[in-house]
């Protein structure tokens, strides 16, 4: 029977030749991940199980990002928390402050997650591993938890549906603005339990960094997973930073999908997030003309070195507007100091902009840049709910880092062509 | 089972920041974390709720991050369980993992209005509302499932099984 890119990393993990979607399985897993607002939870139920160790202390990575460097004593504790597990359970995988970067941009970056992999993370963003052609899927604390105890989940098997992107990019344009273009056409729960596939020539031409974000935002059309089969591009990222055996699975020519969309990608213009939901889009010569008090690049939708690189390049040695704060936080050290040896980061603070240590900070509206009553936000982050990035009277717009440079430069949301 | 209560009306896509802000996440305690729930679009809920209430709500309700708070600040501020017209992926899972009883049915968010008392039926699925008599049908929860959200969620539920 004809399988997708999803079914044949299930049924392969499951052990059977074929499974359909509906079907209830239980799988070993690859990799299990938690931050600091999650592994608290599963950290404490482990324990209340009084299991002797880990299934394997070298399948979980414990990332403390989100609130760190801890951003207040209770943070502390949380961090503290998952030091002390790790310690006493020999976890391999827990980043100190140094090492730590977002989840999501750290692990791919460290060899942790390859293709054909089955990887579980308390963390609705987990699905980014997906653009490596894993199956990599947002789960609770709980179900972390008894997977830290048994080295196993049990799953139904998604539908697949499948996005086929072809045409020519238009200038500016990344894979956020196709990311946001389709979550804009099929909505917040236009993929609701469903195995997003994108595929065409567009997505076979797309760096490894445009399919991350790609895969990032999948959760923000309900989605179960994001995913790409893997190739050239996924090899040459994988091979330097793979520390064990990985299999690459491809979707069969006539493999069933539950629905097939196509898009002309050549009429898509950069596109922008409006409050309060992801599917809130419009083209960038349709915004009109938004103030703005704050710009955002960063988060693990955006704040890879590719993306910094192309805020930079927008920037071009100019100062932004005096009314707007601009924070960049590259993703991880490493990123930090690749944008250091480039002298990006010279050219962030010359634009008057600041640099932050590796954190999700702002995104979630943690802290590291918060949004007072009635400011708004132009970000490369991934959600724009009410109160996402401060009160709740705030503002979060969501754009790829070209058009949030640009809009830090004019003051107003605004396309890099305006410049 | 029954569930019987005063019902408390959100719209579609109710989402996790909502539910439970950000900044809150610093606990994991089920009484502090009810203290904040809905606080950004309405700071006196928790205060109005009474152990047993119930929501209903419109589509996607849930949807957003996996974070567990969630549903156990909707839990520790009293709710009985959460009807809507349909449920986000994560909440879904993590709403019985946490012990939350939550149903999914068509036609809840026109047909029942906030105020009105409404019982939940968990081994047939039906859905009443006392105060307008109109019916409506959720799928049931399976017995072992309703052993699950009586256990207090997944792990209670795990860890009572193991013991002898």
């Amino acid at each position: 029977m004809p399988q997708t890119i999803t079914e044949k990393i299930l049924a392969a993990h499951a052990g059977r030749d074929t499974v359909v979607p509906g079907d209830l399985i239980n799988v070993p897993i690859d990799m299990a991940l938690a931050n600091d607002i999650t592994a608290p939870i599963a950290i404490d139920l482990f324990e209340k199980s009084q299991v002797q160790s880990v299934f394997d202390p070298e399948r979980i990575a414990l990332v403390p990002d989100h609130f760190v460097p801890n951003k207040d004593i209770r943070s502390a504790i949380q961090v503290q928390i998952m030091r002390t597990f790790a310690k006493k359970y020999h976890i391999k995988h827990f980043f100190e402050l140094g090492e730590m970067g977002i989840e999501h941009v750290l692990l791919p970056e460290q060899g942790l997650v390859l293709p054909g992999d089955v990887v579980i993370g308390a963390d609705s963003h987990t699905c980014t591993y997906g653009a490596l052609g894993a199956f990599a899927t947002g789960v609770g604390s709980t179900d972390v938890a008894a997977a830290m105890i048994t080295g196993e989940i049990w799953l139904k098997v998604p539908e697949s549906i499948k996005l086929t992107y072809h045409g020519q990019l238009r200038k500016w344009v990344t894979g956020k603005d196709l990311i946001l273009y389709t979550i804009g056409d099929i909505g917040v729960d236009g993929a609701t339990y469903q195995a997003m596939e994108f595929t065409g020539d567009v997505i076979k031409d797309l760096p490894m960094a445009d399919r991350m974000t790609m895969a990032n935002m999948a959760i923000e059309a309900g989605a179960k997973n994001g995913i790409i089969s893997p190739d050239e591009v996924t090899l040459d990222y994988i091979k330097p930073r793979a520390k064990r055996a990985f299999e690459c699975y491809t979707s069969d020519p006539d493999a069933a999908y539950a629905e097939v969309k196509t898009y002309d990608v050549s009429s898509i213009e950069p596109q922008v997030a409006f409050p309060y939901l992801p599917e809130n889009t419009r083209s960038i010569s349709g915004v009109g003309t938004i103030p703005i008090n704050q710009v955002v690049i960063g988060s693990c939708t955006n704040g890879r070195i590719e993306d910094l690189r192309l805020a930079a390049r927008v920037l071009n040695g100019r100062t932004i507007d005096k009314n707007v704060r601009f924070i960049i936080v590259p993703a991880t050290p490493m990123v930090y100091r690749q944008a250091m040896a480039e002298g990006l980061l010279e050219v962030f603070l010359s634009a008057k902009g600041i640099v932050s240590p590796p954190t999700c900070g702002p995104c979630l509206g943690g802290f590291m840049g918060i949004l007072g009553p009635g400011e708004r936000a132009v970000a490369t982050t991934n959600r724009n709910f009410v109160g996402r990035m401060g009160h709740s009277s705030s503002e979060v717009y969501l754009t790829n880092p070209a058009v949030a440079a640009a809009s830090a430069i004019l003051g107003r949301i605004a396309s890099p062509e305006e410049l | 089972m029954k569930i019987e209560g005063k019902v408390w009306k959100f719209g579609d896509n109710v989402d996790t920041d909502v539910i439970i802000p950000a900044p809150y996440l610093v606990t994991t305690d089920m009484d502090e974390l009810a203290k904040h729930c809905f606080e950004g679009v309405d700071a006196s809920f928790a205060e109005k709720v009474r152990p047993g209430d119930i929501i209903v709500a419109g589509r996607n309700f849930g949807f957003g991050s996996s974070r567990e708070h969630a549903p156990m600040a909707i839990k520790g501020a009293g709710i009985s369980c959460v009807i809507a017209e349909g449920f986000a992926r994560l909440f879904f899972r993590n709403a019985f993992n946490m012990g939350l009883a939550i149903f999914e049915s068509s036609g809840v968010f026109q047909g029942i209005q906030e105020g009105d008392q409404v019982s939940v039926d968990q081994d047939t699925g039906e859905i009443i509302d006392h105060t307008n008599g109109k019916r409506f049908l959720a799928n049931p929860i399976p017995p072992f499932m309703q052993e699950l959200i009586e256990a207090g969620g997944l792990i209670s539920y795990v860890l009572n099984k193991r013991r002898p």
